[in-house]
């Protein structure tokens, strides 16, 4: 175990700097590339699991990003794997906007980065679309219909009726509460 | 010094233990205590910041956090407005994550932990299309849409790759990237 932590930190570090370095586009980007390596290429966990990490990331406050990065170290390496994944998520936006912040006005007014950016939007862009696939899918297996009637549910209620994430998640929580408690009166009763 | 690096660190402890959800909705509350609360930047300096993250890679908390960390105290600044708007997401998602691996047990802990998966996919969702139409978004009008055509090929041909080939993401972004050059 202990040879193994000393192999998988460092990875661990790499790993995490090399996707944060590479992630445009913001927090959701960042699960693609974590089911990529760390479900995909090394095994460690499955998608189900990824699905369970993205929801505690997403219904716990700060960047989705670096809570997911958090997470996936824990799973990994515990404490440690936590800690490490952590710094090395937050390094490259640390480093590269300091720097950004001292060079501004170049920055922002150059016609080639804005080129560059217009084209990685589309990327961003199918890259979601196509993980939103995946992820419904993971979910309409379990073939639980609130479960599979919250996905458009709460898409819409975000969407069209912008209604705030703070009373979605914990609402979501508690419908799916509640229909568990109500089966579990509609059995005692027929049994 | 010290008690500008403590105003920092308390500010963005606040803006990061008050943002669910991340990204875009935390504009109203990093607002309010950079701008309303502290006069730390201008809001054009803060518009500028936004349109910052989005060429950049990072969270737009820990991007604005390091910005203002670094104009207001250097990089000791931005060091610790960074640390203060991720610590409450660490502590937490982790405090989270073991509540819920300790407890599976449990008979309410499962239904919770589906709804709140289904939630996130329909979040997700919802920021697909977000996305998606500020990228087909256009200033002039193609058949009567302000539709950028360009952009919707480019999807449509990262989309088939992704779907057909499984092409690695941060190859997709550094061919679009490249297109992106030669397109626009």
């Amino acid at each position: 175990m202990k040879s193994n932590t000393f192999k998988n930190l460092p990875w661990l570090f790499g790993i995490h700097f090399f996707i944060s370095a590479f992630t445009f586009g913001g927090g959701y980007v960042v699960i693609p590339m974590i089911r990529r390596y760390f479900v995909e290429k090394k095994q460690l966990f499955s998608e189900e699991e990824l699905l369970e990490m993205a929801a505690i990331a997403q219904s716990s406050p700060g960047a989705i990003a670096v809570n997911l990065s958090v997470l996936s170290g824990y799973r990994t390496l515990g404490r440690l794997g936590a800690a490490v994944s952590c710094i090395a998520s937050v390094l490259p936006p640390l480093l590269l906007i300091s720097m950004i912040s001292i060079g501004y006005d170049a920055f922002s007014s150059s016609r080639v980065v804005s080129a560059i950016l217009k084209g990685m939007e589309a990327g961003v862009a199918a890259l979601i679309v196509d993980m939103t696939i995946d992820m419904c899918r993971t979910i309409f297996r379990e073939r639980r219909l609130i479960l599979t009637l919250l996905v458009p549910a709460t898409f819409l209620a975000s969407s069209v009726f912008h209604i705030n994430v703070c009373l979605l998640i914990p609402g979501s929580a508690l419908l799916c509460l509640a229909e568990c408690k109500i089966r579990e009166q509609v059995r005692r009763r027929v049994s | 010094m010290t008690g500008r690096l403590l105003s920092l660190l308390y500010s963005f402890l606040q803006i990061g233990f008050f943002s669910i959800g991340g990204g875009y909705a935390t504009i109203p509350l990093i607002r309010q205590q950079v701008i309303d609360l502290h006069a730390w930047l201008t809001l054009q300096e803060f518009t500028d910041i936004i349109t910052i993250s989005q060429m950049t890679p990072g969270p737009l908390a820990v991007n604005t956090s390091t910005f203002v960390g670094m104009r207001i105290a250097g990089l000791g600044g931005a060091v610790a407005a960074t640390f203060g708007c991720i610590i409450s997401g660490y502590l937490i998602s982790l405090f989270l994550y073991r509540f819920f691996k300790k407890h599976r047990q449990t008979s309410w802990i499962q239904p919770v932990l589906s709804g709140l998966k289904s939630a996130s996919v329909g979040l997700i969702a919802s920021c697909a299309l977000t996305i998606a139409s500020l990228a087909f978004q256009s200033d002039t009008k193609t058949l009567g849409l302000p539709l950028n055509l360009t952009a919707v090929g480019l999807f449509s041909l990262s989309f088939f790759a992704l779907r057909k080939w499984k092409i690695h993401p941060i190859l997709l972004m550094a061919l679009c990237g490249l297109a992106g050059i030669f397109l626009y």
